[in-house]
């Protein structure tokens, strides 16, 4: 059966076929994260201005397979960007997916670039 | 499979259990225990707490799931009657035959009651074991309801019925102990401490009555007084028997066992009885002559039990320890080795001093150079470091006085450092824990904190008296391998929250950032930025509004989140007053958004199933119709529940639902540590269980009884007394203190009733914060709670004012559709979430 988890898979930057317009710069708070809808997927986009830059990641909560990480907080884990989900506090790098906190799956990371004030989510 | 059966399941009993289930070869045996109480074993050293909280639980050694995880049966309220030595078998009450290998009895022993003539009237109880207890507080609350002035009276002034004295003057009644010795706790005390200790408890209201044999109990059916002599009774309502323990022998004498001639079981010092198959421990046991009535001797004799069972040679030490040191009422007292010197082989040294209510002495051999026994009351903050000189014949300084004045002229303390013990060292003999071992623990095994010590050795969880020291030497350890002892926040900020709360305040920071730069490293994470977040928002009641992105996500969405990512809407409902019309509205906005509805336990009405897209809508109508958050998803003040006292109950002392609106509209949106409950109850009947809550009021007689640091969950707490018939000025005034005080200093998510327990000095020094203002805060703090409450505004009613916070309450940034994945199922009328995928 396919799972919800199923369709979602990292991409990595050298793998992007379409970079998907999101939504301008000012529609993300800063040091927040919104979520993005991408044809049937929910994609949360991180503005983390205290490392200076933007990050991308499913919106399913591994552990819940709800649609909330977006709704998370930000923060780092011994310098690496972490996001932790607002349900459990499990908590996930934001430069691999990794589980931080526990041995979770890891979960899909997306490239995110910035142009002309747009944010754009590398996609397959 | 051999058969191991216990008889007894006391502290002792239950320590026999444990330690046999700490060897491997403990699989080789089948354990069955028996009991005779209901219940399983529960620590009988406390047992005067159970007067303040009822908490059985609390004082339980181990749930009956540990004698089940560990394959031991235990039967409980079931005796053991006969025990065939010839077949090895014993019968219980209930005609039930078990076979042995091996019988330990743990009999314990029984409270002992002097054959004064009228004993038998009612109203005369022993103290002994949870059940009397239980009588004994129904039988107070008896006398109580029939007269305002009731009296008891406690025979014996040993430290159990100094305790037992202590439990029912706090329930009320006058109370007497009466002791038959020229001094209290006898065997342990000289007349110069007892004198101290006696002015000590006076002070207390408790009247001391020394020199007095009591010839008869007056009364027809009921106790009525005590007479002491042909022109001297003493009027009483009851009497509480505490006049030493008898060893339950009556097993052993009936199957032919060796019995001492005043009772106990004999037993040589590999507590074998005189049938080698059968062993004795505790306060049933007759060793060296002696019945050992105290915690420590009976878990040695537990684990020299087990070892020769398992066939391992193990003896009782030859000299068994019996220094006491315990809280009297707050007093400390305290004895060690030698303490009344009656074979005058050793000089004393005494220092007394009465405007403290002081008394130490120590006994120091006739060389000078070893201690060999003392005495302290008022002040027993050297007993640990001087028990331990003792135990191990240690060194003592030059001038031995400095051992209990310290080091006068300048030099430095010629004792002091827990360190300088010698390994060996027996720092907890409940547990018979060494120094060696709670060293080892911290610098082999990696144990980092006490907690984690204490779990590996067990150390401290007898009596607690030596958790001082074990304080002292992980602390000591860890400084000692260059480690910093510090309860942080996370890895962002070094800094205790107290720390944290006061260099925000002092270098005036208001946002996350700002603290970041001000004193933290890194990015920050979940844990300091809702800790920085609360603190700023205690500072200065800033809403989550103000910086959304560091607030915990139900702070963020102002909503609880739930299992399926949807949000309970929680309008405040002061008091739980409110009206029909109000009723009605609610009605139709649940209708309206399809919101499964419940009524909360904190007695308002809660909204689930709320998507964030439509969370500011419902709350522009909530708003509209006068309704406010009602902060329910906040570390915050949740609600002030009431009973609806004199406005309409006819117990009703006062106007609890008046006063609870009035404290809940005053705390309203106050940001803590964790979610802070209040409750007001009209009449002691306590309707609104206040006593559960973090702040509690009752009316009484003359004003409100004002307690704190209660709370229901997982480790219900009742509040503990901070003030008497004071008036709703006052109430506010020391709520304000309180609160404050609390929110000031306790770790992020600790609350009020943890917070209690880590102060040091307990309610007693709240009181002394709070009521007398000992620190001199007082002032500071109302000031900042004036402030709080001035600067409160709604944050709902923030966000539904502005088209720019309500962005943030859409689920996608570029779609205004809605999450699809959010499924509900029908459920009896309403609807709930589809179980988690």
């Amino acid at each position: 059966m396919d799972t919800l988890q199923s369709k979602y898979k990292t991409v990595k930057v050298d793998e992007v076929k379409e970079w998907f317009k999101a939504a301008p710069i000012s529609a993300f708070s800063v040091n927040g994260g919104a979520c993005v809808k991408y044809k049937d997927l929910q994609i949360a986009v991180f503005n983390f201005e205290r490392f200076n830059n933007w990050y991308a990641c499913q919106n399913l909560s591994p552990a819940k397979n709800e649609m909330v990480l977006s709704r998370g907080m930000l923060g780092d884990h011994k310098g690496v960007p972490k996001i932790a989900c607002p349900l459990l506090k499990n908590t996930f790098s934001l430069e691999t997916g990794e589980n931080l906190n526990g041995d979770l799956e890891p979960i899909a990371i997306y490239p995110v670039k910035i142009k002309d004030g747009f944010v754009y989510i590398g996609t397959h | 499979m051999k058969t191991i059966l216990v008889i007894g399941n006391g502290m002792v009993g239950y320590k026999f259990c444990e330690k046999l289930m700490a060897k491997s070869e403990s699989d080789n045996y089948k354990v069955i225990v028996f009991g005779e109480e209901p219940r399983p074993a529960y620590d009988r050293v406390h047992l005067s707490e159970y007067f303040a909280d009822q908490n059985a639980e609390r004082l339980s050694m181990a749930p009956r799931s540990w004698y089940e995880e560990n394959n031991i049966e235990l039967i409980t309220n079931e005796r053991v009657t006969d025990v065939h030595r010839a077949s090895k078998t014993i019968t219980t009450i209930n005609d039930k035959e078990y076979i042995y290998d091996y019988l330990v009895l743990a009999t314990g022993s029984s409270a002992f009651v002097p054959p004064i003539p009228g004993v038998e009237k009612e109203g005369v109880f022993v103290y002994r074991t949870i059940e009397d207890l239980d009588a004994t507080m129904a039988y107070v609350a008896k006398i109580k309801s029939q007269k305002p002035d009731g009296k008891a009276a406690i025979l014996g002034g040993g430290l159990l019925g100094l305790e037992a004295g202590k439990a029912i003057i706090d329930m009320g009644l006058e109370t007497s102990v009466v002791e038959f010795a020229p001094r209290l706790m006898p065997r342990q005390l000289d007349n110069e401490a007892s004198q101290v200790l006696q002015n000590k408890l006076e002070a207390l209201g408790i009247d001391i009555l020394l020199n007095k044999g009591t010839q008869n109990i007056e009364g027809d059916k009921a106790i009525t007084g005590m007479k002491f002599s042909e022109n001297e009774t003493l009027p009483v309502d009851m009497l509480l028997v505490s006049a030493g323990i008898r060893p339950r022998d009556e097993l052993a004498k009936t199957c032919g066992l060796e019995v001492g001639t005043r009772g106990g079981i004999l037993v040589t010092n590999n507590m074998k009885t005189s049938d080698d198959s059968i062993y004795a421990i505790g306060e049933c046991a007759l060793l060296n002559q002696m019945i050992y009535g105290l915690v420590a001797p009976g878990y040695d004799m537990a684990g020299v039990a087990v070892d020769n069972i398992l066939g391992d040679e193990a003896l009782m030490p030859s000299a068994i320890d019996m220094s006491t040191k315990l809280k009297l009422s707050g007093i400390d007292v305290a004895s060690f080795g030698d303490a009344l010197n009656e074979a005058k082989e050793s000089e004393s040294i005494v220092y007394e001093n009465k405007f403290q209510g002081i008394y130490k002495k120590i006994n120091v051999s006739k060389d000078g150079k070893k201690l060999l026994g003392g005495i302290l009351v008022g002040d027993a903050s050297d007993y640990n470091m001087l028990h331990q000189i003792f135990l191990n014949g240690m060194a003592i300084p030059e001038n031995p006085e400095d051992l209990i004045l310290g080091a006068r002229g300048g030099e430095e303390a010629s004792f002091g450092s827990a360190l300088d013990l010698p390994d060996s060292a027996v720092v907890c003999s409940c547990e018979a824990v060494t120094k060696g071992q709670i060293c080892c623990s911290v610098t082999e095994d990696g144990n980092e904190d006490l907690a984690s010590v204490v779990a590996a050795t067990k150390a401290t969880t007898g009596c607690g008296g030596c958790k001082p020291m074990v304080t002292d030497l992980v602390t000591e350890t860890l400084k000692s391998m260059g480690k910093v002892v510090k309860d942080v926040i996370c890895d962002h900020f070094q800094y205790s929250r107290q720390e944290l709360y006061s260099i925000l305040k002092v270098k005036k920071v208001t946002s996350f950032d700002e603290a970041l730069d001000a004193c933290g490293e890194g990015k920050g994470c979940e844990l300091c930025q809702p800790a920085v977040s609360s603190i700023l928002a205690s500072l200065y009641n800033h809403t989550p509004n103000k910086e959304d992105v560091s607030q915990d996500s139900n702070d963020k969405f102002l909503a609880n989140i739930q299992r399926n990512g949807t949000y309970s809407v929680v309008p405040r409902i002061a008091g739980g007053e409110v009206t029909p019309e109000q009723l009605i509205v609610l009605g139709q906005i649940g209708k309206k958004y399809n919101l499964y509805t419940k009524i909360t336990g904190g007695a308002r009405i809660d909204f689930f199933g709320a998507e964030l897209n439509d969370l500011p809508a419902i709350w522009t109508e909530l708003i509209a119709e006068g309704f406010e958050s009602g902060h329910a998803y906040g570390k915050s003040l949740r609600t002030v529940k009431s009973c609806v006292g004199s406005t309409w109950c006819r117990y009703g002392m006062d106007e609890s639902i008046t006063f609870a609106i009035e404290l809940e509209n005053r705390y309203k949106g106050l940001r803590s540590p964790h979610k802070i409950k209040g409750g007001v109850s009209g009449c002691i009947r306590e309707c609104a269980e206040a006593r559960g809550k973090d702040f509690g009021i009752i009316a009484v007689e003359g004003g409100w009884n004002l307690y704190v640091c209660g709370n229901g969950g997982a480790t219900p707490r009742h509040a503990e007394l901070l003030a008497e018939q004071i008036d709703n000025e006052t109430v506010v005034k020391y709520l304000d203190r309180f609160l404050i005080y609390y929110i000031e200093t306790a770790a992020p998510l600790m609350r009020t009733a943890a917070w209690l327990d880590k102060l040091e000095g307990g309610i007693e020094q709240l009181k002394k914060v709070v009521v007398e203002d000992s620190l001199g805060i007082n002032a500071e703090l109302e000031a900042q709670m004036d402030l709080l409450v001035d600067a409160y505004e709604c944050e709902w009613k923030q966000v539904v004012e502005s088209d720019t916070m309500k962005d943030r309450f859409s689920h996608f940034v570029n779609s205004d559709d809605r999450d699809d994945n959010i499924a509900f199922v029908p459920m009896r009328d309403q609807k709930m979430p589809e179980l988690w995928k």
